[in-house]
């Protein structure tokens, strides 16, 4: 499939979830352009979890649409979202605790390709995020850190068009999130991204387009140099004018 | 797969061999009693299977067992030979299976409630079937019985409907039955849909966010373990001779969940060899009135959880890859998790 750059590949139009009274996303506008790298960023309870899961497919949303690259995917199932080609990385790493870092990666090659296709991807994750030392080990016995690179090698390993990630950096070293930042610019190369992170340091580092998320809504989407500046954005992270 | 399906197929040359020793060793009264015995390891494994592999607890695994015991019986009477009604019991309880199913997992039903209900539909069998006395009650030429059973017609040979096996011959099939399941599932948990039902055992939403239809793969293993605990329940009713609404009680509904924690979730010879070793307990126990053979597999079924959690089989894989571990061999390709997953 021939997509050109500057073609919209994520949309949402007047997209609310209302918990009860709760306005977690409300009336949410947004686009994403192929190749896109866009940082959400906000406050805790800012909404942009809420949002994230909205897109994934992890809740329903109240009422607006979503539309992924043209289809309309505002009810849909988790799998069908990731169906269409998009790799999702969740806030709380989800990967096989009882299978091993090889069989997890495997599970995410082979859900595209054949047998023999699936082991030669496998093999070429595990060799780019370095994790043969720890290939034939249980997930469940890893580190935190390493359980976030298994996930996210799980990603990797599908090959997406879209990659969705949700702090992917949440309880990582400095080290081990240095390279994240190397993997995700390596990734915005075939693929637009959305990161959900409230890590500056991380962001800064990535410095990209960023959507400011706050209570629910967005409040604006610039650069991340123009948002630290900003004096609305500086009040809402830290609760006073500046 | 060949390598990760060894052990499987180790187990299942050790079965072949005792299927053709046993006739000889053992006595006709044994050999009868072996039969039975088979018949409950083909419903241990289907268990095995689907909740050692799948992760669904179903607590009515009996129910499948018992309507696969029933078709059979009730179509061998009306067709008046076996061949057809092995294969209907097993497609019919499959398609039974795969019509609650769909509500349970296409409703996404939660995993407790699954239990609940599948162990409602078998109570359910249980007082329906158990009200059927009376000549009014009849499918085709079959008499349902209420509590007393049907007594179920012997498997004959192959389009052959007068020339039924003798109980040593049925002990073949049971056995012969109970090998090619048993291999058929060691084959399936390794296929690609088999890893990917490992996979929402250990993880459904990450199953989900990696593209498979969890609700599919679910249906799926759900409908072969009904399958599987049909072909169970047609050599049961051949080993007994007589098929009674009793199958669905609370007693057989919690036995099969206790072969399996105490054989091991995550094999399938360990629930396979539990059903044997209990078999044989409660019928040694049977034979003496100092203690109530309940009290005993209540006492068993506390023990293993308490301090046998994983069950005998995972815990004696443990204990030698832990030994084997110790020795200073330098042999670093240990497969472990995919291969243990195997036996």
């Amino acid at each position: 499939m021939t997509r050109q750059r500057g073609e919209v590949v994520v949309e949402t139009r007047d997209l609310c979830m209302h918990f009860g009274g709760v306005r977690a996303v409300d009336q949410v506008d947004f686009t994403l352009f192929d190749r896109e790298l866009r940082c959400l960023i906000g406050p805790n309870g800012a909404g942009k979890s809420t949002f994230f899961k909205c897109l994934t497919g992890q809740l329903t949303p109240t009422s607006g649409d979503v539309i992924i690259r043209g289809q309309e995917m505002t009810a849909a199932e988790p799998f069908e979202v990731a169906s269409l080609g998009v790799g999702i990385k969740t806030q709380v790493p989800n990967v096989f605790d009882g299978l091993t870092v090889e069989e997890n990666i495997w599970l995410s090659a082979r859900r595209w390709h054949g047998d023999s296709r699936a082991r030669s991807l496998t093999a070429a994750t595990i060799e780019r995020l370095r994790l043969g030392d720890i290939r034939r080990t249980l997930v469940g016995q890893l580190a935190h850190g390493q359980r976030q690179w298994v996930e996210l090698g799980m990603v990797v390993a599908a090959e997406p068009w879209l990659v969705l990630l949700d702090e992917p950096a949440a309880g990582m070293t400095h080290e081990e999130t240095y390279r994240t930042v190397e993997l995700i610019e390596e990734i915005n190369k075939t693929s637009a991204l959305i990161v959900v992170e409230h890590d500056m340091q991380f962001i800064r580092m990535i410095s990209r387009t960023v959507t400011l998320f706050h209570e629910g809504r967005i409040l604006m989407q610039d650069t991340m140099e123009a948002i630290s500046a900003d004096p609305r954005a500086r009040e809402v992270y830290l609760g006073h004018r500046a | 797969m060949l390598r990760q399906m060894r052990p499987t197929l180790v187990y299942a040359l050790l079965g072949i061999v005792f299927m053709f020793a046993a006739p000889h060793v053992l006595q006709l009264f044994t050999i009868i009693n072996l039969t039975t015995a088979i018949a409950l390891a083909i419903l241990a494994l289907s268990l095995a299977l689907i909740w050692g592999y799948g992760g669904i607890l179903c607590f009515g695994q009996v129910a499948f067992f018992g309507l696969g015991a029933y078709v059979y019986t009730i179509s061998a009477i009306n067709i008046g030979g076996s061949t057809w009604a092995i294969l209907i019991a097993v497609l019919l309880t499959s398609a039974f299976a795969a019509a609650l199913g769909y509500f349970i997992f296409f409703g996404r039903v939660s995993d407790v409630y699954l239990g609940v209900i599948t162990l409602t539909v078998t109570l359910i069998f249980f007082s329906l079937i158990r009200r059927t006395s009376g000549p009014e009650y009849k499918i085709g030429k079959a008499l349902l019985g209420g509590f007393n059973g049907v007594s179920s017609p012997p498997i004959n040979l192959p389009w052959d409907a007068r020339t039924f096996l003798f109980p040593e011959q049925v002990f073949y099939v049971a056995m012969a039955a109970l090998i090619l399941c048993y291999v058929f599932v060691g084959w399936l948990v390794n296929t690609k849909f088999g890893r990917v039902c490992v996979s929402i055992r250990e993880n459904e939403l990450r199953s989900e966010l990696l593209g498979y239809d969890v609700r599919l793969y679910k249906l799926g293993i759900f409908t072969i373990g009904a399958g599987i605990a049909a072909v169970g329940g047609v050599m049961f009713c051949n080993g007994v001779g007589r098929i009674t609404p009793d199958v669905f009680n609370l007693y057989n509904a919690a036995l099969t969940i206790i072969w399996v924690i105490v054989g091991g979730r995550g094999t399938l010879i360990g629930p396979i060899g539990a059903t044997f070793a209990l078999f044989y307990l409660t019928s040694a126990l049977g034979g003496q009135s100092v203690l109530n053979n309940n009290l005993v597999l209540g006492v068993i079924l506390i023990v293993f959880v308490l301090l046998v959690p994983k069950g005998v089989a995972p815990t004696v894989i443990d204990w030698v890859n832990r030994r084997r571990r110790k020795r200073p061999v330098r042999s670093r390709r240990r497969r472990r998790g995919r291969a243990e997953d195997a036996r």
